[in-house]
C-alpha cells in the first residue's frame, strides 16, 4: 500500500509542482501583497501591513474610470449577448435545413485571435483623415453624421467595445444554448402540441424552464467573463487604455504591474483582489437567484 | 366517439437515400373502432402500430386514406384540433411542474369562451386526479413519484380536456411486472368509467389480450387480424398471428394430410375430412394436448415442470419444428408420466393447419 | 364520481394549408435573422481579406471604402513578412504553442491517471483541492507569477512564457472523468498479465481515450495561439513576441494606422492557421467547448 501511495504521488508530482508554484503560491501571495504597504520591487521590502493599497486604488481616478467602464460593459453586454444568443439558438433549432452550416459560421469568432480581429473592427469603425470608415459610410446612408468611434465621444467608444465584446462572446453562448435546446425531448413538444399549446406558451412554460440551468450557467460565466474584459479593449484602443478612457479593471491591474505606469505590484494586487471580490459577490448572488428559479 | 380508419397508408422516405423506394409503415389500414371501446394495437417492434397511433393523434398525416372521428373527417386536422389525449411511452411529464400544474397545463391553453379561471382549472384537475387516484400527490414533482404514479399523472393530463379519443403508447412498458398487472387493471377501470374510446399500443400480447375489447394484430405495416382477443386466439387467420398470441407459444409441426387424415411424422393424429392432401404447418396450442395411454401421438418425454395449478410437459417429437413441444395439462392428470414415452390425443379445436407457402390458415371444418 | 362526457373541440378548425403557410413565413423570418447574423459574423473576415489585397495607394484613395478591390495585389503580404518580423512572431508562437501543449499533456495525463486509477491516501482531499483551484481567476495569480518570473530572470525567455501556462486543472478534470469510464476489468486483466501501470496507461487508457486527449490538445492549441496577456507581460524584446503581442506592436509601432492593408495582411496570416484547424476538427472543437470550455 505504501509503495502504491508513493507511485501515485509520483504521477501527480508534475501537476502538483506546476500548480503549486504558478497557482497556489501566487494566490496566497496576492493577498499578502495587497496588504503590504509601500512594497518596493527592487529591494523587496515594505513598510508595514495595512489597507492603504486598497484605499489608494479606490481613490485612484484611473481605477474608478476602469471600474465604471467595466460595469457599463458588463451591464450592457451580458443581457444583450444572452438574449441574442437565445434568439439565434431558438431560431437555429427550429429550422429544417442548413443548421450545420449556420452553426459552423456562428462559431468562427471563437477560434479567432481577439487582438487580430479587433484590428478589423477598429478599421471598420475608425474615422481617419482619408475616410470616415465603412460604418460611418453606412450610417450616413441613414442620414446620420459621422462619428469618430475610436477617438471621439465616450458613448461611441463604449458602443464599439460593447459590439465587439458581444461579437466575441456570442459563439460560446450560441453553442451552449443550441445543445441545451437539442437535449429537450421531442415528446414534451408533442405533448404540448396535442394540447394545442400556443408557441409562445410552449417557449415560456416548457422550453425556458427546461434550459434554465444552462441559461443561468451562461449568465454566471458571462458576468465573470465580462468583468475580466481586457484584450478586446486593447485590440480596439491600443495598449494605452488610460489615455483612451477605455481601461478596464484587468487593464488597470496590468498597467499597475508593468508598462509605463507599472512597478506597483501591491496596487495591482489590491485591484485584483477587489475584482475578485466583486466577481465572487455577483456569482453568489446569481447562484442564490438561480436556486430559486431553476426547479429541477 | 367511433374512430374510422379508411384505407389509411403511411409511407416514409427511405432512410437509405440511395434507395428511392419509400418505406411503407402502415399499409391500407381499414377499421371502424366502435364508440367507447378499448382497442389494443399489437405487434412486434417495427410493425407500424406506433405509426398508426401517431396517425390517429395527428402527429403524423397519412399519405393516403382518411381518418374520421364519428362522422367528422379529421384527416387534415392538426393534433390540437382533433380533441385527443395522448399518453407517451415515457410519460413526457414536464419535470419542472408539479403534478397539479402538469394536469392543469392543457387547460391553460383554452382561449375565448372556454377560458377557465384558475379555481375552475384546479377543480377540474382535482376531479381527474381523483379518477386516477393520485389526488394525494398534487404538489409533488414528477421526479418524486414512482413509475406507476407518473403513469397515472400522464393519463390524468391526457384526460383533463375530456378528449374524444384517448391514445396510449406502450403504457405499461416502463413499469415492473407487478405494477404492470395493477396498472393495466387501472387503465381498464378508467376507460370503463369515462367511456372514452381508447386505443393503446403494445408489443406484449398478454397485456393486449387481458383488457382489450378488440385487438388489432399488425406485421410489417399490414393488419393481420382484428377481433376480440379470445376469438383471435382461438381462430388465428395465419401462422404469424397464431405464433404471436399465447404463452407458452403455439407448437408448430410439419404435418401432412392424406385421405382426410392428418399425419405428424408417422403418427396419424386427427381426421380432417375436408382438407385436400398435401403438406401443412400444423399449430397445436399447449392446452390442445391430452395425455392418453392410447393416444395417437407418440412423443419422447424430456421434462415435467410443475407450476402449481398446471403441469407443463416438455417432450420431443420428430415432426416438431422446434426441439421440443410444450403441453399444458391439469395438475391432476399427471398419471403415467413416468415412462420415457408419452402419448397424447389432440383436441381438434386447438389444432390449426396453415398453408406451407402462404402461411394462411386452412380450414379444417366446412 | 363524475363521468365526463366527451366533447368536441370548439376551436375553429384550421386547415393544414393555413398552418403550413404560417410555418413557411415563420421559417422565412428565421432564415433572414440567421443570415443577418451570419453576415455580421463573416463580414469582418471578408473585410480583412479584401483590405489585405488592396494596394496602399488605392486604399487611402478610397474616401468611401469599396467592397471589392479594383486592382488586387499580394504586395501587402510581402510587406507583412519583410517590413515587420511577422515570420519570427509566427515561429515563436509555433514553438510556444507546441511546447506548452506538449508539456501540459505530460503534466495532466499522469495526474488524471493517478486520480482515476490509483488508490492512495488523501486522494479525495487532493482532488477536491484541485477542483477548487478551477475557481481561481487567472488575473489573480498573474501578479505573483510576473514577480516570480522577473526574479528568476526568465523574462524574455521561452521558459518564462511557457512554464506558467502549462498546467490546467480543468483539463486534468476532463481527462480524469474520461479515464474513469474505462471499466475496472480492463485494468485487472492487464494486471493479471503482468502489465505495469505505465504501460497500461500508454497502451490501453490513452488509445481508448484518444478523442478526449485530441479535444484537450486542440483546445489548448487555440488557447496558446490566442494568448495575449501573459506574453505581453513577460516579453518586451521583439525577438520573443508572439503573434498577439506582435500584431499589437505592428499596429502601434510597425505600419501604424498608416498602412492598413499591410496590417490586414498580417491579421489574415495570423488568423488562417486557427480557422483551418477549426474547419478540420470542427466537430471535436465544438463538442469540447460545449463540454465546458470557456474562452481563454
Amino acid at each position: 500500500m505504501e509503495k502504491n501511495s508513493l507511485k501515485a504521488w509520483l504521477y501527480l508530482l508534475p501537476a502538483i509542482l506546476f500548480l503549486g508554484v504558478f497557482l497556489v503560491y501566487p494566490l496566497v501571495d496576492v493577498f499578502i501583497y495587497s496588504f503590504e504597504e509601500g512594497y518596493n520591487s527592487a529591494s523587496q521590502t515594505y513598510f508595514g501591513i495595512g489597507t492603504y493599497n486598497f484605499s489608494y486604488v479606490l481613490h485612484d481616478p484611473y481605477f474608478l474610470q476602469a471600474l465604471k467602464n467595466t460595469l457599463i460593459l458588463v451591464l450592457i453586454t451580458v443581457p444583450v449577448s444572452t438574449a441574442l444568443a437565445l434568439l439565434i439558438s431558438v431560431g437555429l433549432s427550429s429550422i429544417p435545413h442548413l443548421k450545420q452550416l449556420y452553426q459552423t459560421v456562428f462559431f468562427l469568432p471563437y477560434v479567432t485571435n481577439t487582438l487580430a480581429v479587433g484590428l478589423v473592427f477598429m478599421i471598420l469603425f475608425a474615422k481617419t483623415e482619408y475616410s470616415d470608415g465603412l460604418v460611418n459610410v453606412l450610417l450616413s446612408l441613414f442620414g446620420m453624421t459621422p462619428v469618430d468611434f475610436l477617438d471621439g465621444p465616450y458613448a461611441a467608444k463604449m458602443l464599439v467595445l460593447c459590439i465587439y465584446t458581444v461579437w466575441i462572446v456570442l459563439p460560446f453562448k450560441i453553442l451552449i444554448l443550441t445543445s441545451a435546446l437539442a437535449s429537450v425531448k421531442a415528446d414534451y413538444y408533442n405533448a404540448a402540441r396535442i394540447d394545442g399549446t400556443p408557441r409562445l406558451r410552449v417557449f415560456t412554460r416548457i422550453t425556458l424552464p427546461m434550459i434554465s440551468p444552462m441559461l443561468f450557467y451562461l449568465i454566471i460565466t458571462g458576468f465573470i467573463g465580462a468583468f475580466k474584459a481586457y484584450s478586446d479593449a486593447v485590440a480596439l484602443f491600443g495598449t494605452n487604455l488610460n489615455t483612451a478612457e477605455m481601461n478596464t479593471i484587468v487593464g488597470y491591474v496590468y498597467d499597475m504591474l508593468y508598462g509605463d505606469s507599472g512597478g506597483y505590484p501591491s496596487y495591482a494586487s489590491a485591484a485584483a483582489v477587489i475584482l475578485f471580490a466583486i466577481v465572487l459577490t455577483i456569482t453568489v448572488i446569481n447562484l442564490l437567484i438561480s436556486r430559486k428559479h431553476v426547479h429541477y | 366517439m367511433k374512430v374510422v380508419l379508411d384505407h389509411v397508408t403511411k409511407a416514409f422516405p427511405n432512410r437509405n437515400k440511395k434507395l428511392k423506394q419509400d418505406v411503407i409503415a402502415v399499409s391500407d389500414f381499414t377499421y371502424e373502432i366502435p364508440d367507447g371501446s378499448l382497442i389494443g394495437l399489437l405487434g412486434p417492434s417495427g410493425c407500424g402500430k406506433s405509426t398508426t397511433l401517431n396517425l390517429i393523434s395527428g402527429l403524423l398525416t397519412p399519405t393516403s386514406g382518411r381518418i374520421l372521428f364519428g362522422d367528422e373527417d379529421v384527416t387534415d386536422f392538426s393534433p390540437e384540433h382533433r380533441g385527443i389525449g395522448l399518453v407517451f411511452q415515457n410519460y413526457a411529464l414536464y419535470p419542472h411542474m408539479t403534478v397539479a400544474e402538469n394536469i392543469m397545463f392543457p387547460l391553460g391553453n383554452l382561449r375565448g369562451k372556454d377560458k377557465m379561471s384558475r379555481a375552475e382549472m384546479r377543480r377540474k384537475a382535482e376531479e381527474i386526479a381523483a379518477l386516477v387516484q393520485i389526488e394525494a400527490y398534487m404538489d409533488r414533482k414528477p421526479s418524486e413519484l414512482s413509475g406507476g404514479q407518473q403513469q397515472r399523472v400522464a393519463i390524468a393530463r391526457a384526460l383533463v380536456k375530456m378528449p374524444r379519443v384517448l391514445l396510449l403508447d406502450e403504457p405499461l412498458s416502463n413499469l415492473d411486472a407487478r405494477l404492470r398487472l395493477q396498472t393495466r387493471e387501472e387503465i381498464h377501470r378508467i376507460q370503463r368509467q369515462t367511456g372514452i374510446t381508447t386505443i393503446f399500443v403494445t408489443h406484449d400480447q398478454e397485456e393486449a389480450m387481458s383488457i382489450s375489447d378488440a385487438i388489432v394484430v399488425m406485421r410489417d405495416g399490414v393488419v393481420q387480424q382484428i377481433g376480440a382477443p379470445q376469438q383471435v386466439y382461438n381462430d388465428p387467420c395465419n401462422l404469424f398471428v397464431a405464433k404471436f398470441l399465447g404463452t407458452p407459444p403455439i407448437n408448430v409441426f410439419d404435418g401432412s394430410v392424406s385421405d382426410g387424415a392428418l399425419y405428424l411424422g408417422e403418427d396419424r393424429v386427427l381426421d380432417v375430412p375436408c382438407v385436400p392432401d398435401g403438406t401443412y404447418y400444423v399449430g397445436i396450442r399447449p392446452e390442445g394436448f391430452e395425455i392418453r395411454a392410447d393416444g395417437p401421438m407418440h412423443a419422447a418425454l424430456s421434462a415435467i415442470e410443475v407450476m402449481g395449478r398446471d403441469v407443463s410437459v416438455v417432450a420431443a417429437h420428430p415432426a416438431c419444428t422446434t426441439d421440443t413441444l410444450r403441453a399444458i395439462i391439469d395438475a391432476d392428470e399427471t398419471v403415467g408420466l413416468h415412462a420415457n414415452e408419452i402419448r397424447f390425443s389432440l383436441k381438434p379445436s386447438k389444432v390449426c393447419l396453415f398453408d406451407r407457402r402462404t402461411e394462411i390458415r386452412v380450414r379444417t371444418d366446412k | 364520481m363524475t363521468c365526463p362526457t366527451p366533447t368536441t373541440p370548439q376551436n375553429v378548425r384550421r386547415t393544414t394549408d393555413g398552418a403550413s403557410v404560417r410555418r413557411r413565413v415563420l421559417h422565412g423570418c428565421i432564415y433572414v435573422l440567421l443570415s443577418v447574423w451570419a453576415l455580421i459574423v463573416l463580414f469582418p473576415f471578408y473585410w480583412m481579406l479584401v483590405t489585405s489585397i488592396k494596394s496602399y495607394g488605392s486604399y487611402n484613395a478610397e474616401h468611401i471604402p469599396t467592397l471589392f478591390p479594383s486592382s488586387p495585389t499580394l504586395e501587402n503580404y510581402m510587406d507583412a513578412f519583410t517590413a515587420v518580423p511577422l515570420a519570427d512572431y509566427f515561429l515563436n508562437t509555433l514553438i510556444f504553442t507546441t511546447v506548452t501543449t506538449a508539456l501540459m499533456l505530460i503534466i495532466i495525463i499522469p495526474a488524471a491517471f493517478a486520480f482515476s486509477r490509483l488508490q492512495f491516501r488523501g486522494k479525495n482531499v487532493l482532488f477536491t483541492l484541485f477542483l477548487s483551484l478551477m475557481m481561481i481567476p487567472s488575473e489573480l495569480v498573474v501578479i505573483t507569477n510576473f514577480v516570480t518570473v522577473t526574479n528568476l530572470e526568465l523574462r524574455n525567455t521561452f521558459a518564462g512564457l511557457i512554464l506558467p501556462s502549462a498546467a490546467s486543472v480543468f483539463y486534468i478534470y476532463l481527462l480524469k472523468e474520461n479515464f474513469s469510464q474505462i471499466p475496472d476489468e480492463l485494468y485487472w486483466a492487464a494486471k493479471v498479465d503482468g502489465t505495469t501501470d505505465l504501460k497500461y496507461l500508454l497502451r490501453v487508457m490513452l488509445p481508448i481515450c484518444r478523442p478526449t486527449v485530441v479535444t484537450v490538445t486542440i483546445l489548448k492549441i487555440i488557447e496558446c495561439w490566442n494568448s495575449y496577456v501573459w506574453p505581453r507581460l513577460v516579453t518586451d524584446e521583439e525577438a520573443y513576441y508572439l503573434v498577439s503581442v506582435g500584431i499589437q506592436e505592428i499596429r502601434e509601432n510597425g505600419f501604424g494606422r498608416e498602412n492598413i492593408p499591410a496590417m490586414m495582411a498580417a491579421v489574415v496570416v495570423i488568423s488562417v492557421p486557427l480557422i483551418v484547424l477549426f474547419l478540420i476538427f470542427r466537430k471535436k472543437i465544438m463538442e469540447g467547448v460545449a463540454r465546458g470550455g470557456t474562452k481563454g
